[in-house]
C-alpha cells in the first residue's frame, strides 16, 4: 500500500520503508541538525598540521613520505622547512633538502625520478593549506597512501 | 673462554650430584663411627644407615667411575660441540653468497637434538653471536646459571636473524601494513619486523575479486596491475620490494625499518616473557607486539567431508595463489558454481559472469538467502540487485541449502535439499572467515565468543604491549558497541590506530570505517556502520525522470566495471514518474539513493546507493548518534539527485 503524493512517493514493506523523491522535493534545504564539530578532537583524525603547530607524520596526505626508506630525510627536510622563520622560507635548510634527494635517488622505483621536485612542492602546498589539508595533497610515489580510499582501489568513493 | 664455559656448564650439574655423594659418604661414615654427624646442607637424596667400611670402598669407587665417566662425556661432547661449531662458522662465511634465509636461520637457531635437555640453552646462546644492538636476550629458564651477555664473534651481525623486534607484528595483511607505516610515522627510526606465513610481501584484498578479473592484460596474473577509478594504474601490493629491508639488516638498520619475514609463521606467544616463537623453533622478542592475523576461509562441512576429488574441485577464495588458480581454473572448464552469496561470492559471480559471456563459461551461483547480498540489503534491494547479477551472465539460485556433494565422471553433483541438482566441474566456496585465534591458547588472550576473534578494548589492546587489528580483533566500538569488521578499510583504519597506539597514542576506535562493493554496472555502494537486513530501514531514492539514467550514473561512478560496461539497463522507465502506487517491485528503479538503518531510532549504518564522494556526511550522521525524527530530511544533506 502506498500513497503517491504530488511529489514523492512512500511505501512501506515490513519494517523497511521505501522513499522516492524527485528534484524539486530536495530542493529546500535540510532541517536535519547535526552536531557541532570540535576542531581540537584529540580522537579525530588530525590534518598536516596538528593543533599544536607540529606535523602529523601520520597523515594520509604524505603517502608513505615519512615511513620509506627515505622517512627519516623526508622528516629532517619538511621539519626544517616547516619550522624555518626565514622570510624566504625554507632557504635556511638546502642540506637537508639535498640528503634527502640523494636518498630519494637510490630508491627509483619507490620515487620515480621525474617527481623528485613533488615531495618538496606537495609537501609545501600541504602545509599552505593548513589543518584541512588531510587528504588533498597525495604524495606522488608508486604506492598511494593506504587509509584514504580514493587512491586506493575503491570504486570512486 | 668459550670452552671453559662450556665445560663447566656441562659438569656443573654431575659435578653437584657427585659433590652431593662425597658428603653422603662424609655423614654417614661420621655415624657409623659415633662422631656428632656433620651439619651438610640438605642432601638431595635421603640416606639411611648403612653398613660397614666395605660399603666405603663401593662408594669410592662409585663416586671415582662417575667422575671419570662425567670427564669422558664432557670431553666428547666438547668435541662435537666445537665441531659443529666450526662447521657453522664455516656455514656462516659462506653465507653471503646465499640469498634465501629461511635455511641458515633454522640452522642457527634451532636446538640440535644431540644436546641433552638440562643443557639446550647454553649451547645455542653460546654459540650464536649476538648482535651488539640486542637490548634484551632471551630469557632462557632452562639454564639460570647463564646471563648469556651478548658473546663477541666474528660472525658479522647482518647475517643473522634479529633475535628481538622492538616492534613485532605478526601478520603481513593490510592491517599490518597500515600499523607498520603507522609506527615508521610517528617513531623516529623505528625497526619493525612483519612475520607472516605467505611468501607474499602486503598487498590488498580487494582488486582479487574485483579490478584484476577485468583487467585486459592477459599477464595480470604476474603483474597483480589494475586499473584504479582515476584511471592511474597500480599494483595490489602496497609497496615495491624496495621499500622493505632484509630482517638480517633489521637491527643494523641506523634509521630503522619494515622488514618482512616470510614463510614463517609464529606458533606460540610467551606473554610473560615477551615473545614468540617461530615454526622453526625461532624466538623472537619483542617491546610491542601487533596481532594481525585476519583469517581463512571457511568451508562446508560437507564438502570437507565429501573426499579427495571433491576438495580438488573447490577452491576456497582469498589469497593472491587463489586468484591465480581459479583464474586458471575458469579459462578450462565449462561450470563454475559459487556458494555464497555475500559480499565475495556475489562479487566473484559477476566477475566470472563477465567472462561468461567471451568464453561461454557457465556461472552459477547459489545460497541460502532470498537474494544477493540478502544479510546486508532490505529485502527490496537483495531482490533487485540479484536481477542485476542475473543479467550479469549469473545463473542464480536462491534459497538453496546443499545437502551433499559428490563427484561424478570428473564432475561434482550438487544436490540440494529442495531435490534441485546441479552439476558443475569446479566450486568456489565463499562462505565467510574464520578468524585466525590460534595464539590465543598460548597468549592466554581472550577470545569473543559471540562474534569470534581476540578480544580487545576500545583501543585495540588485549593486553599491555599486545594490541590486535583487522579481520582478527572484535574491539568495542564508543558509537556502535562491540563488533568484528570484516572489510579492507577497517584493516587500514584498525591497523593504522593499532600503529599510533603502540606508539603511545592511547585513542580508541573512533573513525569509522568504510566499505564498498560493486556487482555489475548498475549497482555500485558504499556503505558505513552497521549495515545489516534485520534492522528496520529507510530509503530515499532518486525518482527517475528522464533526465536520470543508471548509465549516467555508471559513467559518473567511474570505476574499471562501469567504465567498459556497455550494457544499457533496460529497467529504467524515465516516462513513469507518475506511475500510481501498486507498480510491480521490479518495475521501481532504485537507481540511486541513501538507505539507513536504524536501532532504537539510531542511525546505526548507511549505504550510499549508486551516490559517490558523500562518505563524510555519512560519517557524520553515524557519529552524531542523534535520534531524527525524519529521515527524508537527513537525505537532502546527501544531494542525491547531483552527481
Amino acid at each position: 500500500m502506498s500513497l503517491s503524493g504530488v511529489f514523492c512517493s512512500y511505501r512501506q514493506e515490513g519494517k523497511d520503508k521505501i522513499i522516492f523523491v524527485t528534484k524539486e522535493d530536495h530542493e529546500a534545504s535540510s532541517n536535519a541538525e547535526l552536531v557541532e564539530e570540535d576542531p581540537n578532537d584529540p580522537y579525530e583524525e588530525q590534518g598536516l598540521i596538528l593543533p599544536g603547530g607540529d606535523i602529523n607524520w601520520n597523515c594520509p596526505c604524505l603517502g608513505g613520505m615519512a615511513s620509506g626508506p627515505c622517512g627519516t630525510e623526508f622528516k629532517d627536510a619538511f621539519s626544517c622547512f616547516h619550522y624555518s622563520k626565514e622570510e624566504i622560507k625554507g632557504s635556511d635548510f638546502m642540506e637537508q633538502f639535498t640528503a634527502m634527494q640523494q636518498c630519494l635517488q637510490l630508491y627509483p622505483e619507490l620515487y620515480p625520478q621525474e617527481d623528485e621536485a613533488s615531495p618538496k612542492q606537495s609537501s609545501k602546498d600541504s602545509a599552505a593549506e593548513g589543518p584541512s589539508a588531510a587528504n588533498s595533497n597525495p604524495a606522488p610515489e608508486q604506492d598511494s597512501d593506504t587509509s584514504n580510499p580514493n587512491t586506493e582501489s575503491s570504486p570512486g568513493s | 673462554m668459550l670452552k671453559c664455559r662450556t665445560v663447566w656448564r656441562k659438569l656443573a650439574p654431575l659435578a653437584k650430584s657427585s659433590s652431593t655423594l662425597c658428603r653422603q659418604n662424609v655423614r654417614r661414615a661420621g655415624l657409623n663411627n659415633g662422631r656428632t654427624p656433620v651439619c651438610v646442607p640438605a642432601a638431595h637424596m635421603s640416606s639411611g644407615p648403612v653398613g660397614g667400611g666395605g660399603d666405603n670402598l663401593k662408594y669410592a669407587l662409585l663416586v671415582g667411575a662417575v667422575s671419570v665417566g662425567g670427564l669422558v662425556y664432557a670431553v666428547v661432547t666438547m668435541k662435537s660441540d666445537q665441531k659443529r661449531y666450526e662447521q657453522r662458522i664455516e656455514e656462516l662465511s659462506t653465507r653471503p653468497q646465499k640469498t634465501s634465509t629461511k635455511p641458515t636461520a633454522a640452522q642457527i637457531q634451532s636446538e640440535p637434538p644431540a644436546v641433552p635437555e638440562d643443557q639446550p640453552a647454553a649451547a645455542p646462546s653460546i654459540e650464536e653471536p649476538s648482535s651488539p644492538a640486542e637490548v634484551e636476550a632471551p630469557k632462557e629458564e632452562t639454564a639460570p646459571e647463564t646471563t648469556t651477555p651478548p658473546v663477541a664473534d666474528s660472525t658479522p651481525v647482518s647475517l643473522k636473524l634479529p633475535a628481538h623486534a622492538p616492534y613485532l607484528l605478526i601478520g603481513g595483511g593490510t592491517a599490518s601494513f597500515a600499523a607498520a607505516r603507522s609506527i615508521r610515522a610517528r617513531d623516529p627510526g623505528a625497526k619493525v619486523l612483519i612475520v607472516t606465513d605467505e611468501p607474499d610481501l602486503p598487498y590488498m584484498r580487494p582488486p582479487l575479486s574485483k579490478e584484476l578479473w577485468f583487467s585486459d592484460d592477459p599477464a595480470v596474473t604476474d603483474t597483480l596491475r589494475f586499473k584504479q577509478w582515476n584511471g592511474k594504474e597500480r599494483s595490489i601490493y602496497f609497496q615495491p620490494p624496495s621499500f622493505y629491508i632484509r630482517p638480517e639488516d633489521l637491527d643494523g638498520a641506523e634509521n630503522g625499518g619494515v622488514a618482512v619475514l616470510n614463510n614463517r609463521k609464529v606458533v606460540y606467544m610467551d606473554v610473560r616473557g615477551n615473545k614468540v616463537k617461530l615454526d622453526d623453533d625461532t624466538e623472537i622478542s619483542y617491546d610491542k607486539c601487533l596481532i594481525a592475523t585476519g583469517g581463512i576461509p571457511r568451508n562446508l562441512q560437507l564438502i570437507e567431508r565429501a573426499g579427495e576429488e571433491v576438495m580438488k574441485r573447490t577452491t576456497l577464495f582469498r589469497k593472491i595463489e587463489d586468484f591465480k588458480s581459479l583464474d586458471k581454473v575458469s579459462r578450462n572448464v565449462k561450470s563454475v558454481t559459487i556458494i555464497g552469496g555475500g559480499f565475495l561470492g556475489s562479487e566473484l559471480a559477476c566477475a566470472l559472469g563477465r567472462r561468461s559471456t567471451e568464453s561461454g563459461l557457465e556461472v552459477i551461483q547459489m545460497f541460502p538467502e532470498k537474494g544477493n547480498m540478502g544479510k546486508v540489503l532490505p529485502e527490496y534491494l537483495s531482490n533487485w540487485t540479484t536481477e542485476k547479477v542475473k543479467k550479469e551472465g549469473v545463473k542464480v539460485l536462491t534459497e538453496a541449502l546443499v545437502k551433499s556433494v559428490t563427484c561424478k565422471d570428473d564432475q561434482l553433483e550438487i544436490k540440494l535439499k529442495d531435490g534441485r541438482v546441479v552439476t558443475t566441474d569446479h566450486i568456489v566456496a565463499a562462505v565467510g572467515l574464520e578468524p585466525n585465534v590460534d595464539l590465543a591458547k598460548s597468549a592466554g588472550l581472550e577470545v569473543d565468543s559471540d562474534f569470534g576473534g581476540y578480544r580487545v578494548n576500545a583501543e585495540l589492546q588485549a593486553r599491555s604491549n599486545i594490541w590486535v587489528a583487522g579481520d582478527a580483533a572484535c574491539f568495542y566500538d564508543i558509537r556502535l558497541g562491540r563488533r568484528r569488521v570484516e572489510h579492507h578499510d577497517h584493516a587500514v583504519v584498525s591497523g593504522r590506530l593499532a600503529g599510533e597506539n603502540m606508539t603511545g597514542a592511547s585513542k580508541p576506535y573512533w573513525h569509522q570505517s568504510m566499505f564498498w562493493s560493486d556487482l555489475g554496472p548498475d549497482v555500485g555502494y558504499e556503505a558505513i556502520g552497521i549495515v545489516d537486513s534485520s534492522l528496520p530501514t529507510v530509503g530515499v531514492f532518486a525518482k527517475a525522470t528522464a533526465k536520470d539514467t543508471p548509465k549516467a550514473a555508471t559513467e559518473m561512478s567511474g570505476t574499471g566495471i562501469r567504465s567498459e560496461s556497455e550494457t544499457e539497463d533496460t529497467a529504467v522507465s524515465p516516462v513513469a514518474s507518475d506511475t500510481p502506487s501498486p507498480a510491480a517491485e521490479n518495475k521501481d528503479d532504485f537507481g540511486k539513493g541513501v538507505i539507513f538503518y536504524l536501532r532504537d531510532k539510531v542511525v546505526v549504518g548507511i549505504i550510499l546507493w549508486n551516490v559517490f564522494n558523500r562518505m563524510p556526511i555519512a560519517r557524520k550522521i553515524i557519529k552524531d548518534g542523534e535520534e531524527h525524527a525524519d529521515l527524508n530530511e537527513v537525505a537532502k544533506l546527501f544531494n542525491i539527485h547531483e552527481d
